[in-house]
């Protein structure tokens, strides 16, 4: 080699800051969600459905519904979150796309803490606002209604972190939707178990403020530590691919 | 001479019970291109995943700017550019959309700076058409425009001429000596035949890994 000096390029020092990073993954999942309608649709008529058959299929009389409206409704969203979490991870696995998100120089869970609650905007939310039509055809009272909705907009955020690392935990596999039933029905049963639980408390007239303080813990735990759970799991997950 | 951007020392990865490589010690340089070759099978892939940080099942030691890369991710995160196999294009979304996803979170650069270089990668005119309506070279060249704008020091391609056709892959090998006389390293692993002025060769598969 002669002794000229050759250019050298400098790293960079200075990263983008973390909440535009997060803010860009967001709105890149709730443009590519709103290009594909159809895959929003599925898990809100999923949860329509269910609702609307078991008045048919079991009883329509007001003093069955009224006392299992709320767990129906409970049952319905949950299963209806669980049908959509196998995409959570699964298209962004297949383009590539999560390579890239865990090669940026951010930290991967607040990454993934911003995916998940574009998957919440897109899919709890929605049954969330849906959720007091369905209750007054299940002959709900207005204040059981509000206490149900209450839940389902604290519980439905857990569903979908918990549900992140699952489905992260699946990515690689092949028969993947059964397992992550599996690994996931479990982690759900006490958010379902408190969520119906509050409204039949409220039904009764009891004070629901303990409830409601339990499954505020329950979404205080998911936020902070799901998405590390996730995150570690993804890495696995794409080591392995 | 100058310090090493990347350094491995010892690698070695075992992969489905068989051996790929091992004692495979090298070092990247900036301003040069080094190639990666060898037969299908023989871990290309698995070592440009490994030396980006995307897969674990490794031992050795990898440097990043003559520290433990694992003590310096984020710096190593943000001056590396990985483009792969799947290199993270969105068929649902528009070749400026996906751009301007895959570059907000490490270099926010104006649409203007985007959309030149989309057009410098000869997809003008197609900006605003869903990728999944273009063809395979198409969405490969939405990915290729970001080594247009890229500040990364480093850049490692696997297959990067992949469904590419002749012109641009004599604009990428331009691209490529440009970028090492500018003073960036950029480490390829292709099956198309290329030979720069001053290469280097990272040779995988056989009994012995050796750099030449």
């Amino acid at each position: 080699m002669n002794a000229e000096v050759r250019p050298v390029i400098k790293p960079a020092t200075a990263s983008v800051g973390t909440l535009a990073a997060m803010l860009a993954v967001f709105s890149r999942d709730v443009r590519v969600a709103f290009r594909q309608r159809q895959d929003l649709l599925n898990p809100l008529l999923f949860f329509i459905m269910v609702v609307t058959l078991f008045p048919l299929g079991v009883s329509p009389e007001v003093a069955f519904l009224k006392q299992s409206g709320a767990g129906i409704l409970w049952v319905a969203a949950l299963l209806s979150v669980l049908l959509s979490l196998d995409h959570l991870f699964r298209h962004d696995f297949d383009d590539g796309t999560l390579e890239q998100l865990i090669l940026q120089p951010q930290p991967l869970f607040l990454l993934i803490l911003a995916k998940t609650a574009a998957h919440w905007v897109l899919t709890g939310l929605p049954l969330v606002l849906l959720a007091p039509v369905l209750g007054v055809m299940v002959h709900l009272d207005g204040n059981s209604i509000a206490i149900l909705c209450l839940t389902l907009l604290i519980g439905t955020p857990v569903l979908s972190l918990v549900g992140a690392i699952g489905a992260a935990l699946t990515l690689g596999l092949r028969s993947a939707g059964v397992l992550l039933s599996l690994l996931i029905i479990p982690l759900y049963i006490p958010v379902l178990i408190f969520g119906t639980g509050t409204v039949a408390a409220a039904a009764e007239g009891a004070p629901v403020a303990g409830y409601v303080a339990l499954m505020g813990a329950f979404l205080m735990l998911a936020v902070t530590l799901a998405p590390f759970a996730a995150a570690a799991a993804l890495r696995i997950s794409l080591s392995n691919s | 001479m100058s310090e090493p951007l990347l350094q491995a020392v010892d690698l070695e990865c075992e992969r489905d019970a068989r051996l790929l490589f091992q004692n495979l010690s090298f070092s990247i340089l900036p301003g040069t291109v080094t190639r990666v070759e060898g037969p299908n099978g023989t871990g290309k892939t698995t070592l440009l995943r490994i030396l980006a940080g995307l897969n674990d099942a490794w031992s050795g030691e990898l440097l990043w700017c003559g520290q433990a890369r694992h003590q310096n991710r984020e710096s190593f995160l943000r001056n590396t550019l990985y483009i792969g196999h799947r290199p993270g294009i969105k068929p649902l979304l528009t070749p400026l959309e996906n751009l301007r996803a895959l570059m907000a979170p490490r270099q926010p650069v104006p649409d203007q700076v985007l959309l030149q270089a989309l057009a410098g990668t000869g997809l003008a005119g197609y900006e605003h058409v869903p990728c999944r309506n273009l063809s395979a070279g198409q969405q490969r060249r939405v990915a290729l425009a970001r080594l247009l704008i890229a500040d990364e020091p480093l850049w490692l391609l696997d297959e990067v001429f992949t469904a590419i056709d002749a012109a641009g892959v004599q604009a990428i090998e331009a691209l490529l000596q440009q970028r090492a006389a500018e003073g960036g390293a950029v480490l390829v692993t292709t099956h198309h035949d290329l030979d720069l002025p001053g290469m280097k060769r990272i040779t995988l598969g056989g009994e012995v890994n050796h750099e030449r």
